[in-house]
């Protein structure tokens, strides 16, 4: 019913019946996000609003400095190399997509004329093809014409593998074809619903093709201009120095009216992330800072009558606890945690539901997370539309231990629970982070309560996140029976997000446990709402299958939510940066200004 | 005398060939991955983290990896970071001038306060100006840079509000962005000079009062000397040979950086360079910088060898 209602209002929204802000209130009203909601539109035939981010300034220039600061510093400015957000940031400053997610999770066109939509041809019905249309007279910084072979070179750079490019893929799965100068199609082989990812957002941007056309492949590593980075964007290029600091001008041809605002941009690297926050929020030194991983509490005393403030940005990273579903003690083939092994404890469903009540979301979020966490069930936290709402939590001990004595695990003398004469005992293993080892210690804390006695592991975070075949400490090799980290979501799109699980993706010594379902968590509904989901081009179907996938792991318990993550930023009391949870801190630079 | 270098420096040679294997076997054994990032990515692909390794010859047995490297290294080939892409030499040339500047301040102003206390002090031992000395000596000491680094970032910056706490290396020209540099430049100098001086006057202090209780000394005095010209002409001279060792063994440092200083700070030198490159597992700066490192330690060594010679004429070469 829900269904019939919505095409009734996108009709009419589409014959001006109902205006836009309208349909998305109404959406928000259902519990859809505004992103969604647009999305809906865009596929129902209607075009996305051009909602730029409020600007003020009324001329280009004048803007005086502007000064970020990185507390990890850019390492490589091509986009197509970017090994982490930080040098995405940095490559940003002068490279541009054709479009970026905005504040609200619009696309908001930054290269593109429109945003592609069913009405004006843009989008085709089957979800196979997309055609952008360029802005007219973007010049790169050297003066040359942008234009659509531009466009179809970066395809066959990102898309070759050769390459070696972080962008791979981006850009495969489907092929970019010049119509004329300024127009390009993108055909996908399958239906992809999710069609706003190519040439869109931080794995988005575009290189010139006059000066990488040459370094394609094998040799990509050596254009020069690899660190003269030479883009279409707000700021042109002066000085880098890997590690340390960018160096911006104003770029004076700039294709957008009135901006940047900013005469020049300097982003310094380096230190950590206190002393960042202290010098944007305390001594005012630095105008911004990036990726503020500190205690809600310091933050909240810098504020303190201080020059800056935090800034949050709602997006869908999630912290959490996986669980083991295979044995970590047991060596089958030269591989612990193998497929072909059931954890003898946790492959019971009542002590994993018994986990989940151990687990005081709300605890974690008053002590450590604050303003920077919200509390949830779910393991898909966004775009609102595809949040489950038939989910639910709570914390509860007494219920914890009677499930534990349901399934046959006894209180035994030492106030360890027993079965069988084994005991109840875990290995909880994260990386080495502040507040994911006080997270382990309010878990375990709980747990001995309920009697099950946790043994507490913390890996290095280099070592944790490596994909080295040989070191048994990384979170793919799993050799734990659970664990915690975060899993970022760098689109507003759960595909990515949610077909790690698939059983095909689970990690194996075959597979050099480079599958990415590292709980090696095998369900056949989980799967086929996945594959479904992959080429359904209804969003609404869509979404439901999204959130199918998100309560069978829900009934299933493979991961326990631990936090819902917000991005936190610092910020002088007077810059107006436009941010937004979807995109990369400097996604939208361009309409970055300074309250006077 | 030249015999006598040639021969040293092919001494070096062996030694500096161990250092290297030990260093590149040691990093190579080391646990991470450079491309640890990208693994919870879920834009990227596990094929690409394998292609990268493949690619830059990570899957490679270790002995060949080192041949490799040597056989580069030897031909002025230092190699490329992981992390960056650039040249190794690049990365270590940009950040070299911060840290000579830096580093090389702080020496200088521990020399400065250093040998004038320390002469002064042994000139009369347990007077109320030595007891101050060594009380400031043992605090300075004592106390290690991390925590005057962020004592004085709360003093100067945060409640005074006089010192900025973030070292930005912006190029520039004119009178005001000199000063700038240099007002930048004092919390760091302060820290690590302050730092240095507190050993050195203690080294200097007592390698004076070795001196000054020879009879030679009392000799001088004897002949009619002034104080003055006994301490300076006489007992410095010969008490400076141990420092001279100090200070040259300490060169090496002015040029390999402060780590913890840097990293506080935020300096863009040597120092936290070679952090940044651990903490990134990117092994060919790692090694480069250490490696560097080692050359000079050699090599200085050899110059505080030759210095003894020159300082000290009973001291011969063979």
């Amino acid at each position: 019913m829900f269904d019939k209602n919505l095409r009734g209002m996108i009709d009419d929204v589409k014959d001006g019946r109902m205006d836009r802000r309208a349909f998305v209130k109404r959406m928000i009203a259902v519990g859809l996000t505004a992103p969604m909601a647009n999305q809906i539109l865009a596929i129902g035939g209607v075009a996305m609003a051009q909602s730029p981010n409020p600007y003020k300034p009324t001329k280009r220039g004048g803007g005086g400095p502007l000064k970020l600061l990185w507390w990890q510093g850019p390492t490589l400015l091509n986009p197509h190399f970017a090994t982490g957000t930080k040098d995405q940031d940095g490559s940003r400053i002068f490279y541009e997509p054709l479009a970026s997610w905005d504040v609200d999770g619009h696309l908001n066109p930054i290269l593109a004329a429109e945003i592609p939509s069913i009405q004006n041809g843009g989008l085709s019905a089957d979800a196979k093809t997309v055609t952008w249309k360029l802005k007219p007279g973007v010049k790169w910084h050297d003066g040359k014409p942008l234009t659509a072979d531009d466009l179809v070179f970066n395809w066959e750079y990102a898309s070759d593998p050769a390459t070696a490019a972080v962008s791979i893929e981006t850009y495969s799965g489907l092929t970019v074809e010049k119509i004329d100068d300024l127009t390009i199609r993108i055909t996908f082989k399958k239906p992809t619903p999710f069609w706003a990812n190519a040439f869109v957002g931080a794995y988005g941007c575009i290189i010139p093709k006059h000066l990488f056309a040459d370094y394609k492949g094998g040799k990509s590593r050596e254009a020069p201009n690899n660190l003269k980075p030479v883009g279409t964007g707000p700021y042109k290029f002066v000085e880098f120095k890997p590690g340390d600091l960018i160096r911006g001008e104003i770029n004076p041809d700039y294709h957008m009216a009135n901006r940047p605002s900013f005469d020049t941009i300097e982003m310094k690297g380096g230190g950590d992330a206190v002393s960042a926050a202290r010098a944007v929020i305390q001594t005012g030194e630095y105008d911004f800072a990036w990726n503020i991983q500190v205690e809600d509490e310091v933050l909240l005393r810098l504020e303190k009558g201080g020059k800056g403030k935090a800034l949050f940005a709602v997006g869908g990273d999630i912290e959490f606890i996986a669980i083991n579903f295979t044995d970590p003690n047991t060596e089958v083939d030269g591989e612990r945690s193998s497929i072909k092994t059931k954890h003898p404890i946790l492959s019971d469903p009542k002590v994993r539901q018994a986990l989940a009540l151990l687990v005081d979301r709300d605890s974690v979020k008053k002590a450590i997370y604050g303003r920077a966490g919200r509390t949830t069930a779910n393991y898909l936290n966004g775009p609102e539309e595809f949040v489950s709402k038939n989910t639910k939590w709570e914390f509860s001990v007494e219920k914890a231990s009677a499930l534990l004595e349901q399934a046959g695990w006894k209180l035994g003398s030492d106030g360890i629970r027993e079965k069988d004469g084994k005991k109840l005992k875990l290995l909880y293993q994260t990386s080495i982070n502040g507040p994911r080892q006080k997270t382990q210690a309010i878990v375990k804390q709980a747990c001995q309560k309920a009697g099950i006695d946790v043994e507490l592991k913390s890996v290095v975070a280099s070592v944790f996140f490596s994909s080295d075949v040989a070191n048994p400490d990384t979170y793919a090799h799993f050799y734990a029976d659970i664990e915690m980290f975060q899993i970022p979501m760098t689109q507003p799109d759960p595909a990515l997000h949610m077909r790690r699980y698939h059983s095909r993706n689970i990690a194996t010594k075959e597979n050099k446990w480079q599958g990415p379902n590292f709980p090696r968590w095998a369900n056949k509904e989980f799967d086929a709402a996945i594959d479904a989901a992959d080429t359904e081009t209804d969003p609404i179907k869509r979404a439901d299958l999204y959130i199918k996938g998100n309560d069978l792991m829900w009934q299933d318990n493979v991961m326990i939510p631990v936090m819902h993550r917000l991005a936190v930023e610092a910020s002088s009391n007077t810059l107006r940066p436009a941010l937004s949870g979807w995109a990369n801190q400097t996604d939208n630079l361009q309409d970055w200004y300074r309250e006077s | 005398m030249s015999q006598y270098i040639l021969r040293r420096l092919m001494i070096a040679i062996p030694s500096l060939l161990g250092i290297s294997l030990v260093l590149f076997f040691v990093l190579a054994l080391a646990p991470g991955d450079p491309f640890s990032e990208l693994a919870t990515n879920p834009n990227v692909p596990p094929e690409v983290q394998a292609a990268l390794r493949a690619k830059f010859g990570l899957d490679d047995p270790i002995y060949l990896r080192y041949l490799h490297w040597l056989a580069a290294m030897a031909q002025g080939d230092w190699g490329f970071s992981f992390v960056s892409r650039v040249d190794v030499d690049t990365l270590i040339l940009q950040r070299l001038p911060t840290t000579l500047y830096v580093v090389g301040s702080s020496q200088l102003l521990a020399l400065l306060i250093a040998i004038p206390v320390g002469v002064y002090a042994a000139t009369r031992p347990y007077s109320l100006f030595d007891q101050l000395a060594n009380t400031f000596a043992f605090i300075g000491f004592s106390l290690p840079t991390f925590f005057t680094g962020i004592l004085f970032i709360l003093i100067f910056s945060v409640k005074l509000d006089w010192l900025p706490f973030v070292y930005s290396s912006v190029p520039g020209s004119g009178i005001p962005w000199l000063l700038e540099m240099i007002r930048q430049a004092i919390m760091p100098v302060m820290v690590l000079g302050l730092f240095q001086a507190a050993s050195m006057t203690r080294f200097v202090r007592s390698a004076m009062l070795d001196v000054i209780r020879l009879d030679y000394v009392t000799t001088a005095r004897a002949k009619g000397l002034g104080q003055a010209k006994v301490i300076v002409k006489h007992v410095m001279r010969n008490a400076m040979i141990p420092v001279v060792t100090l200070i040259a063994l300490q060169m090496p440092a002015v040029f390999g950086g402060a780590i913890v200083t840097e990293q506080i700070f935020r300096i863009p030198g040597i120092g936290s360079l070679l952090i940044s490159s651990i903490l990134a597992n990117d092994t060919p700066v790692v090694m480069a910088v250490t490696f560097v490192f080692a050359c000079l330690v050699v090599l200085f060594n050899l110059i505080a060898d030759v210095l003894y010679g020159w300082l000290d004429p009973r001291i011969s070469f063979r």
